[in-house]
């Protein structure tokens, strides 16, 4: 996986009167509920992750969670109370606002819940803005707004005015937006929240086609868990502030480890989550014609209820790594605990 | 049952307060019985002379300082300079003014035509026809020059003032420290009568265009940087976060992020800026600005109602036409054309524009009507509107009806109260303006109600502040038996709810000068016209609020009355006006601030207020008074404000309204 695009360490986002001097009397262990009675917010608490390149990480919690401040700390749209943000081995509190700018201007591409599109530009001009913003001339931001525009599926409307498009389209302008500068890291807070079911899954297969194309490293904010199983390399459940669990959506799914997170996945069916690799013991040799790694017990449904061995070899492109029980899938198939 | 809960714990420790309210009425009462029967000594009555502070002697010393010598004469003389070549331009480009550059006047059906296509661009046909009848009619009238004087003075003064605003908006925006400090300036700005805005303007700004330019600009620079400051705060977090994650930097901000952003706020502002120039240009009569003003006040000093008519009629279609305009430049949002539009097309308004002014402007050269509309040319009917509305006036009934008007309400009703409120020790007045504040607002407000009407005692000018207050006290009055039944009957159904809204939308565009007009019509030169023209002008907020309270009452309340099987009159009663008195009281408010402006106004009618002194004031230097003067109608205004307000917010928050 190479060394981390994003490193949090210790991050503290604390709201109030003075954030950074309650923070240094800060007794370890008090609760989200303790500082709010000490008249404070904790927006983030003690919050260490890191996020790999070509990852993307989603980040799970209801409203007010602080899943959308942590990600604005990474941006460093806020200025976080204590702890510290490596991006791409800088330490981005330490930034001047100049270089800040810069890295926004080259590294970094946000989407917007309610899109944040800008009323009086036109479709062109929103995407263009941060390459109009970093200097580039008319006719070379113009290509390359072109080139977003057609890639999110836009073309033909780039002279129309936010306000003339459905939240769908106006949310494929704040995407073509964000990746006009081609960045590396991209930010997208809760960026599908806002529109309706059917528009929503069509965004997502969008995205995971966009995804797969550009191979971007990404921090996807959702309070939707179907929707953090449905895109995730790994998944980050928040609760006041703090992280409760990050970890892959299978082992999230099978290995709960706390009662917060195991509510979550009560009512997921595990069974469209957990892969066979996952299941796969190594040192164990099945027999037979071995199954993908990569596929979920749902899709092996079939084969576990009419099989009959009892250990399935499991093989990752061509090769062998393990095998799975037979009865172990079969209980996650069935909801059996 | 939260709603009975925050009742009960906001009732609570109401209560000392309101044992307390009603101790200090008492004892205003008892201390006014004892000056009846003539036991209360004198100093309780009146302040005596002996410890009035020389307010006015005081501040005259500092503006001396000021002026000479801290040298700001000097630099405001620099600033007229500047100024006047301005202003001497456009003289010389809308009414030919004999200065550089020179080349004007420019003939007025260029301009007509050239107001039409902009109304055509921003409003359709009707704008259109609005915009160049307005000018057609101008020029017909004969009114042309003096309408082009008042508008080379509000051209410069409006986008003075937009600027001005909009960079003062900025920075209260940026600094928190600077709104601290401005803001309460600015509602000092708010309150401040238009006679003490004059007065500095001419001290520092010379007679004529360049201090009525001056004074313009400050009255109107109030609401730009309170729009300014709203629009910008207004922008959607969001918006700002995409602009601050496109690598904008402080000043790619601003510029590309959130002035276009709240560009309706702001433009709201360039409204009120455009309206207010025109309400203050107008009054600039009173220190000799020529135009429209000046005309109007002129021709009804010597009662020719006729001419006056017709003047009013000019400034209440270029009010209008403004307002629409500028309200439709608000709401007209940038529409896109497909690729490969040609450049006529996309530009045809600009070219139409040009188009015109070029093409008038020629013909005018061979079709000299069209350049000048003479004196003899005109189709004003000023004599024969006099004519008519002396016979009319001179109809028995006529007559009768307006004698017994202003018998009864001088006899009965405001002469007793003026005598009344006269007759209150001054000390005790305090109090009830104090207790009263306790009961309705809070501590804080009478303790500050307390404050400023003691200020406005301690200045020595406390008799005629007090019949200034009986004046707005005694119309707003009358205006609130007349205006909340109207506005009752006319929300009832939605055709003549929308109907009354938009005359009053259009009657508050009209600047407060026009208001004396049907006054003096009816009753002459006289105290009753006084009270007339304050009563029409404050009846208008009373009645749009009265309405616009009532429809915003939540649908699904009143179809909750309706389905308990509640009446026209209980559903009134116990749903409606309970639910719209927090806006109807905001209503109030407006029209006690339009009365304190009016009252002021009417001063050229002859009062006996602080107005008539404030005008006197303008003919000498006598800055300091002026101030004393100004500051007195301020005080009063601002309690008012502070007090109505407080309690509109308080009841809104109770009520569970936004």
């Amino acid at each position: 996986m190479g060394s981390p695009v994003i490193s949090a360490r210790n991050v503290w986002k604390i709201f109030g009167k003075d954030p950074v001097g309650y923070l240094k009397t800060l007794q370890p262990g008090r609760s989200f509920e303790d500082i709010r009675a000490d008249g404070y917010i904790a927006g983030v608490r003690d919050v260490s992750l890191d996020v790999a390149r070509g990852e993307m990480l989603v980040i799970m919690g209801l409203s007010g969670s602080g899943k959308s401040t942590l990600v604005r700390c990474f941006s460093r749209l806020h200025e976080i109370t204590g702890g510290s943000i490596e991006v791409d081995g800088q330490i981005i509190g330490d930034l001047s606002e100049k270089d800040l700018i810069e890295l926004r201007r080259n590294k970094m591409g946000m989407v917007f819940q309610s899109f944040g599109l800008l009323p009086h530009r036109t479709v062109l001009d929103n995407v263009a803005f941060p390459l109009e913003m970093r200097g580039q001339d008319r006719h070379t931001r113009r290509k390359r707004a072109l080139e977003v525009i057609e890639l999110v599926g836009l073309a033909g409307r780039e002279d129309y005015f936010p306000r003339e498009l459905s939240g769908g389209q106006q949310q494929r302008v704040g995407i073509a937006r964000s990746l006009a500068i081609e960045p590396d890291i991209w930010f997208l807070d809760e960026p599908f929240s806002a529109l309706d079911p059917l528009i929503r899954r069509e965004m997502q297969d969008e995205f995971l086609r966009l995804q797969a194309m550009l191979g971007k490293t990404i921090v996807f904010i959702t309070h939707d868990f179907d929707e953090a199983l449905r895109l995730a390399d790994r998944i980050a459940i928040m609760k006041d502030g703090a992280v409760e669990q990050c970890d892959t959506p299978d082992q999230i799914v099978m290995n709960p480890t706390t009662d917060y997170v195991a509510k979550f996945t009560e009512e997921i069916d595990k069974a469209r989550v957990v892969h066979a690799g996952v299941l796969a013991r190594a040192g164990v040799a099945g027999e037979g014609q071995p199954v993908e790694a990569g596929a979920t017990v749902q899709q092996l449904a079939r084969l576990l209820v009419n099989d009959s061995r009892d250990l399935i070899p499991v093989a990752d492109k061509g090769q062998v790594i393990g095998a799975l029980d037979r009865q172990g899938a079969l209980d996650i198939l069935l909801k059996a605990s | 049952m939260t709603a009975t809960t925050t009742e009960a714990a906001t009732t609570a420790p109401a209560l000392p307060r309101k044992t307390l309210g009603l101790a200090m009425i008492g004892l205003a009462v008892a201390m006014t019985l004892l000056h009846y029967v003539g036991l209360l000594p004198a100093w309780l009555h009146r302040l005596p002379e002996a410890i009035i502070p020389p307010f006015a002697t005081w501040l005259d010393a500092i503006f001396n300082f000021v002026k000479d010598d801290l040298g700001l004469l000097a630099l405001t003389r620099l600033l007229t300079d500047g100024l006047e070549v301005v202003l001497d331009a456009t003289a010389n480009l809308l009414f030919g003014k004999r200065r550089w550059p020179n080349i004007g006047p420019i003939p007025w059906s260029a301009i007509a035509a050239m107001a039409a296509v902009v109304g055509y661009y921003l409003g359709g046909w009707r704008m259109a026809l609005l915009a160049g009848g307005t000018f057609v009619w101008t020029a017909m009238i004969g009114q042309w020059d003096i309408a082009m004087q008042t508008m080379s003075v509000l051209v410069v003064a409006a986008p003075l003032a937009f600027v001005i605003g909009l960079v003062l908006g900025i920075t209260a925006w940026k600094s928190p420290s600077f709104d601290a400090v401005l803001r309460p300036v600015l509602a000092v700005l708010q309150t401040l009568p238009f006679f003490t805005y004059l007065l500095p303007a001419v001290i520092f700004f010379k007679v004529g265009p360049t201090a009525g330019a001056v004074a313009t600009t400050v009255y109107a620079i109030p609401p730009m940087i309170l729009m300014t400051t709203l629009g910008l705060q207004k922008v959607s977090p969001e918006v700002v976060e995409a602009g601050k994650m496109s690598g904008c930097t402080r000043w790619q901000m601003l510029r590309h992020v959130y002035i276009p952003a709240a560009r309706t706020e702001i433009l709201v502002g360039v409204n009120q800026v455009i309206m207010l120039c025109l309400a203050m240009v107008v009054l600039t009569a009173f220190i000799g600005m020529p135009g429209l003003g000046a005309k109007l006040l002129a021709m009804m000093g010597s009662f020719k109602i006729g001419r006056s008519f017709e003047i009013g009629v000019t400034i209440v279609l270029l009010a209008v036409t403004l307002d629409r305009m500028s309200k439709a430049w608000v709401v007209k949002l940038p529409e896109h054309f497909e690729r490969g539009t040609p450049f006529w097309i996309r530009h045809k308004f600009l070219l139409m524009a040009i188009g015109a002014f070029v093409g008038f402007t020629l013909i005018a050269q061979f079709v000299p009507i069209l350049s000048e509309v003479g004196r003899k040319q005109s189709w004003s009917q000023g004599k024969e509107i006099d004519t008519l509305i002396k016979n009319f006036l001179a109809i028995d009934l006529v007559q009768s009806i307006t004698n017994s008007i202003r018998y009864v309400l001088n006899i009965w009703v405001l002469n007793p109260l003026r005598d009344f409120m006269l007759s209150i020790p001054t000390v005790a007045f305090v109090l009830l303006v104090s207790a009263a504040a306790l009961l309705v607002a809070g501590r804080r407000e009478a303790v500050l109600a307390a404050v400023f009407f003691g200020l406005v005692a301690l200045t020595g000018w406390w008799d005629r502040s007090v019949i200034t207050l009986y004046s707005v006290l005694a119309a707003v009055s009358i205006a609130l038996l007349l205006g909340v039944p109207i506005g009752i009957v006319a929300a009832r159904k939605e055709k003549t709810a929308n109907a009354v809204l938009l005359a009053c939308d259009t009657a508050q565009t009209f600047p407060s000068f026009i208001y004396l007009i049907p006054a003096i019509m009816l009753f002459g030169i006289t105290a009753t016209s006084v009270v007339m023209s304050i009563l029409i002008f404050s009846m208008v907020p009373l009645v749009r609020y009265t309405i616009e309270g009532l429809r915003n009452v939540p649908d699904e309340m009143t179809e909750a009355a309706d389905m308990s099987g509640a009446t026209r009159m209980q559903k009134l009663w116990n749903v409606q006006l309970p639910l719209a008195l927090p806006t109807m009281a905001v209503g109030f408010n407006q029209a006690i601030m339009f009365a304190f402006f009016m009252v002021i106004i009417a001063a050229f009618i002859g009062t006996q207020d602080l107005g008539q002194e404030l005008q006197r004031t303008l003919a000498g230097t006598d800055l300091g008074k002026n101030f004393v003067l100004g500051i007195c109608v301020t005080l009063m205004a601002l309690t008012f404000d502070m007090v109505i307000m407080k309690w509109a917010d308080d009841k809104k928050a109770r009520l569970g309204l936004n």
